[in-house]
């Protein structure tokens, strides 16, 4: 296989990277889903809005402001470096802030529609057997929203591996540390390396038909799924 | 229709047929990223001078040679090396004899802190620094040269792990302006103009420590028959681009 070291590499930091996204996201993303089911605060909407707001922005936006607030002069750097940490920009941490922001409505929204799904009542019967808020959550809203979660945890995998404009303008394209698999590719094709770029590029696209397939394919399965 | 207002709407056809000059043409230029500053202002001069107009796409040499090679609608190429019009020409891409130079590229070690640098090596080789920015040396000449740079020093050892690089020089020279990255090598002409830096602190790095950065630029075959191509060629070779050539910081 004419894939070289730093190929294998990218692609393991790629799947490090969506992983932990995937996992950053659920925790942060569950309880900004839950609120946004639940309430009827005038904030929901603008809350909402915000949370989209990835789908339509390019990643360059994204990618340009995190450059600017992570550096040494911007909100996010300044933070940081009062907290002894540095500046997050060319660092793994800082790839892994650039995706949750650029997956959060993949997460979010999902997991919204699920609990919307699952209504008042469910909850509503889970009180009158004194079951606790926490209690119900665990034991009546995560099992009904599973089929959410799975979606949410799916999508947000697989779009943090489709990452690239973003990890181009913060990564700094160092290998092991973020040089993903997506500027692999682009750096084969910018030098004419087409081999190894078919290779990884074939695999991307081999990879994300797998995962959408595999949704498709639960989805149509589960009755649960709406 | 009233004749008063057709009349008036033939004099506005007529109008814009004019202004749209049948001379003027349009030519496509691909140009290398560290000469965007004097390109633009060489084109700017170059319209006001012929009446032709300049489009102008900037990029990193080997992403530019990559485009050329898959059918990019360009005219003339000016690359930030000799190797890559030479590659273009014996592919058949370009028009044989029409290569020339039109730059030396100066390397320079520059920060956007005032106070990084003191006009030598001595922070760079003091390697405190947490990220120092080059070009991508694939994909950019100016990279490759840094590379060098830090070869002919011994350093490349002792700054693994802290290279960061753009995809372009450009890119290169956003990280450090910034300020993500302290220091990291860039073209001269980013960062320079009438004799003195615009800003931050720099180290000219001597030309004997890396390989000459001479810059070519080629007469493309899809710019064969545009006659704007051909004067925009003339017209780098004249004193009023050199003049400005020169300004930023190049040798001719």
């Amino acid at each position: 296989m004419p894939l070289t070291h730093a190929d294998v590499a990218a692609v393991w930091l790629t799947l490090e990277l969506a992983s932990l996204t995937t996992v950053v996201l659920l925790l942060l993303g569950t309880p900004i889903a839950w609120w946004l089911a639940r309430t009827d605060s005038r904030w929901k909407q603008p809350i909402g809005a915000i949370v989209a707001l990835p789908l339509v922005l390019p990643p360059t936006v994204i990618g340009f402001y995190l450059l600017v607030s992570m550096g040494p002069h911007g909100v996010i750097g300044q933070l940081t470096q009062s907290l002894g940490l540095g500046t997050l920009t060319f660092t793994f941490t800082g790839l892994v802030i650039g995706s949750v922001f650029y997956s959060l409505p993949f997460v979010v929204q999902p997991l919204q529609n699920a609990f919307e799904a699952i209504g008042r009542g469910p909850l509503e019967a889970a009180a009158t057997l004194r079951a606790g808020p926490w209690d119900a959550f665990f034991t009546v809203v995560l099992p009904l929203a599973k089929p959410g979660f799975v979606t949410a945890s799916v999508l947000g995998f697989a779009h943090t591996v489709g990452e690239f404009g973003v990890v181009l303008m913060i990564g700094g394209n160092i290998p092991g540390k973020t040089q993903v698999a997506s500027v692999q590719i682009y750096n084969h094709v910018e030098t004419m390396e087409y081999a190894q770029a078919h290779w990884l590029a074939g695999g991307m696209l081999l990879f994300s038909f797998i995962v959408l397939l595999a949704l498709y394919s639960g989805r149509s399965n589960k009755r649960i799924w709406q | 229709m009233r004749p008063g207002i057709f009349h008036t709407l033939c004099t506005l056809v007529a109008a814009l047929a004019f202004t749209s000059n049948v001379l003027a043409e349009q030519v496509q230029v691909a140009v290398a990223a560290n000469f965007t500053a004097p390109l633009q202002a060489i084109a700017a001069e170059f319209e006001q001078d012929t009446g032709h107009r300049v489009l102008a796409s900037f990029g990193a040499t080997g992403q530019l040679y990559a485009q050329i090679q898959h059918g990019a609608p360009f005219e003339v190429f000016l690359s930030a090396d000799a190797s890559t019009p030479a590659k273009l020409d014996s592919d058949g891409l370009g028009i044989s004899g029409s290569r020339f130079t039109y730059a030396i590229g100066s390397l320079v070690l520059w920060s956007a802190n005032p106070s990084y640098l003191d006009g030598s090596s001595a922070a760079l080789m003091a390697n405190q620094y947490r990220h120092l920015a080059m070009a991508n040396p694939k994909a950019a000449p100016y990279g490759l040269a840094a590379r060098e740079v830090l070869e002919t020093l011994g350093l490349s050892a002792a700054v693994k792990g802290k290279l960061v690089e753009g995809q372009s020089i450009s890119q290169t020279h956003q990280f450090i302006a910034t300020g993500n990255a302290e220091l990291g090598f860039v073209a001269l002409s980013q960062v320079f103009k009438d004799g003195q830096l615009t800003g931050g602190s720099a180290w000219m790095v001597p030309a004997e420590l890396h390989t000459p950065i001479k810059q070519d630029g080629l007469l493309l075959k899809k710019g064969e028959h545009n006659p704007a191509a051909a004067a925009f060629i003339e017209y780098l070779k004249g004193a009023k681009a050199a003049a400005i050539i020169k300004s930023y910081g190049y040798q001719l």
